[in-house]
């Protein structure tokens, strides 16, 4: 073997086989592998799968006979999609309307934490200031306070405001209605900073520092580097962060029962659904179809943009 | 059809505000700092020419101005953190020491009573059991995943598959497991797949999530069930940053398989597997939305998390309930100064 042989076609041609045993036991080591991995791969997709096809089938099917009997008797109907989303009972679901309230927690609760998170790391990057450093390591600290340590003062903060030693420092919010969608995006805002800053900011301190100097010599200011410069060239990270924001916010349930309630006004899809599990647990035509519905949305973002999202779960794990 | 699109309008009314409220304060800080700065710029080109003309010494750049950017820049984010995170933080700890309805101070009786009541004390428990096992198990599965099909064909898809629960709820998994562990009387025909395979064997079908302490394991099992797929992928990436040449070295030598994984592979990425255990072992601790959706906390399943929650926004214990958001803080902390450490070691050896 010489080393200018390339190095795939070093690996099939070295493996000498000396004996015929030893090229039967590698052989079947490489059929055990496969097939470890396949009985993981169905064992992981076989749950979410048998669920779809029930949510498929008609009621009195789903509730007397299990999902794989489908396949012996297919029975297909979307009756149960058409209850959940808009049926008229309160039993029913009315996924549509939280639906709705999903997509209104959601975006604002992913750009505010973007904007802000992007314009801090800039400046805990790229502007010299005195403590600098301290105020990353004391941003990127807050990573580890869960965030059950904020909720009871929080709560608190939005119904009674803040006051300090009789003197009235913020006045209690009194939202009501729709109004409440608002200290939902504050909560999640504040929770998601930590770990937003942290991710941008290992992305943006490492863009090349002759960029920014030649920038600052031609006399640009840093909200113009910011803007023209940074923010074009961490759009894979800005993506990668507004995923994660996104499916966290989408599938979080115990800020959304704090701070927006059970009411079918604000609550977003989890809160019903995890309701609906607990009160109807048996009601599967249902339970089905709403799981779907849940999961739908989450699914085409992550498919669809599962390389910016690896991307950002490597930058954000792996680096540390 | 009951879909009213007059009764959503408040709703999207809100969401109009809240875009708007984001351009206006994105937007107008950039402007901000934009227009601020450019004031000054033209006064100091005016101090300059009116310096030279009268051929007195040039003002130097001032350096505060960089800090009254920082300023500007990082406003936004150390204020919504102090309000929404220090703060807060601080006052749990305080709201820890004090009764139910945050009036006396009563020392550490809550905490007293966190070890001191059975219930509490099982709940303790439940969370040792989960924060052992599903990192160790997501982590292994993971792993064994990774190592399986890497370089294997249609290797995308296969870690896709393994990869998808992570963009499911956790409300979401726990009503798929939940289907999987339903149960129907004997004699009747099952509809939960586990319990048609118990009865396909021979068995007699159980009501899973009642029994203590297998609830528990099975409840852990949708939690290793999402994150093994994190695992899977970040473990899969420091596989293929093994360098060739060790791997194709090892292969010379004729190692097999086996000894491969344990001696090449392993060691090679062994950062990224602290890492991995360290993130799931945190989120595991603060695990809430699987037991709260399958049991309620019912049967012996309760743990720290979902305790919190109940003692202090169902029972109005903000007491007791802030002495477990406190402990679980407690418990994050040895994890993350044992992952602080090893980042430093390695950076020592690297």
């Amino acid at each position: 073997m010489t080393t200018t042989t390339p190095p795939v076609a070093a690996g099939t041609q070295d493996e000498t086989p000396t004996t015929r045993a030893s090229r039967v036991r590698k052989r079947l080591n490489s059929r055990t592998a496969t097939l470890v991995a396949i009985v993981i791969a169905v064992v992981w997709t076989i749950p979410t799968f048998g669920l779809f096809v029930s949510s498929l089938r008609p009621e009195n099917q789903i509730k007397t006979t299990g999902w794989w009997t489908f396949f012996r008797d297919p029975e297909f109907t979307l009756q149960n999609y058409q209850d959940v989303l808009f049926g008229q009972s309160s039993g029913s679901g009315q996924l549509a309307n939280y639906f709705v309230n999903s997509l209104v927690i959601t975006l604002p609760s992913v750009l505010f934490p973007l904007a802000f998170a992007a314009m801090a790391a800039y400046a805990l990057a790229w502007i010299n200031f005195r403590g600098r450093d301290w105020v990353y390591i004391a941003i990127f600290a807050l990573q580890i306070v869960p965030l059950q340590m904020a909720l009871v003062p929080l709560l608190s903060f939005f119904s009674r405001g803040v006051s300090l030693g009789g003197v009235t420092l913020m006045p209690a919010w009194n939202l009501d209605g729709a109004q409440n969608f608002a200290q939902v995006w504050f909560a999640h805002t504040c929770f998601a900073l930590p770990f937003a800053v942290y991710l941008l900011h290992n992305f943006v301190s490492q863009l090349p520092g002759d960029l920014m100097e030649a920038a600052r010599v031609d006399g640009a200011t840093h909200p113009k580097i910011f803007r023209t410069i940074v923010l074009p060239l961490i759009a894979p990270a800005l993506a990668a962060f507004g995923i994660f924001q996104f499916l966290w916010v989408w599938n979080d349930l115990l800020v959304a029962l704090i701070f927006a309630g059970g009411s079918d006004v604000t609550a977003p899809l989890t809160v019903r659904l995890a309701e609906l599990a607990g009160t109807r647990g048996n009601e599967w035509q249902r339970l089905t179809a709403g799981a779907f519905v849940s999961i739908v949305v989450p699914l085409i973002v992550f498919l669809s943009l599962q390389r910016y999202f690896v991307r950002g779960l490597l930058a954000g794990s792996v680096k540390g | 059809m009951n879909f009213d699109f007059a009764e959503q309008s408040p709703k999207l009314m809100m969401l109009l505000w809240g875009l708007i409220a984001f351009a206006v304060v994105v937007g107008g800080l950039l402007v901000l700092l934009d227009a601020v700065p450019a004031f000054f710029a033209r006064r100091r080109e005016a101090r300059l020419v009116a310096a030279s003309a009268s051929g007195a010494p040039l003002p130097g750049r001032s350096r505060s101005r960089e800090g009254l950017f920082a300023t500007f820049f990082l406003l936004p984010t150390i204020l919504l953190l102090m309000i929404g995170l220090v703060v807060p933080a601080l006052r749990t700890t305080l709201l820890s020491f004090m009764d139910g309805g945050s009036q006396n101070f009563v020392g550490l009786d809550n905490y007293r009573w966190m070890f001191a009541d059975d219930a509490i004390v099982r709940v303790l428990l439940n969370t040792l059991i989960w924060v052992t096992l599903v990192p160790l198990v997501a982590t292994s599965i993971g792993l064994l995943y990774a190592v399986l099909v890497d370089k294997a064909r249609m290797e995308a898809v296969a870690k896709s598959l393994i990869f998808m629960p992570m963009a499911i709820s956790f409300v979401g998994a726990s009503i798929i497991w939940k289907f999987v562990y339903a149960y129907r009387g004997e004699g009747e025909e099952q509809i939960g797949l586990l319990n048609q395979i118990v009865v396909s064997l021979g068995g007699e079908p159980r009501q899973w999530l009642l029994d203590s302490p297998l609830n528990t394991l099975l409840l852990i099992v949708i939690m290793v069930w999402i994150q093994a797929g994190f695992a899977m992928v970040v473990l899969s990436a420091a596989i293929k940053a093994i360098p060739a040449d060790i791997v194709e070295a090892a292969r010379l030598d004729g190692v097999s398989p086996w000894q491969m994984f344990a001696q090449i592979t392993l060691p090679s990425i062994r950062p990224a597997l602290i890492v991995v255990v360290v993130t799931i072992s945190i989120a595991t601790l603060k695990v809430f939305d699987i037991v709260r959706t399958s049991t309620n906390g019912n049967y012996d399943t309760s743990v720290i998390a979902n305790e919190m929650y109940n003692q202090a926004f169902r029972y109005g214990q903000n007491g007791q309930g802030s002495a477990l958001a406190v402990f679980l803080f407690v418990l994050v902390v040895p994890i993350v100064i044992f992952q602080i450490r090893n980042i430093r070691q390695q950076r020592r050896e690297g």
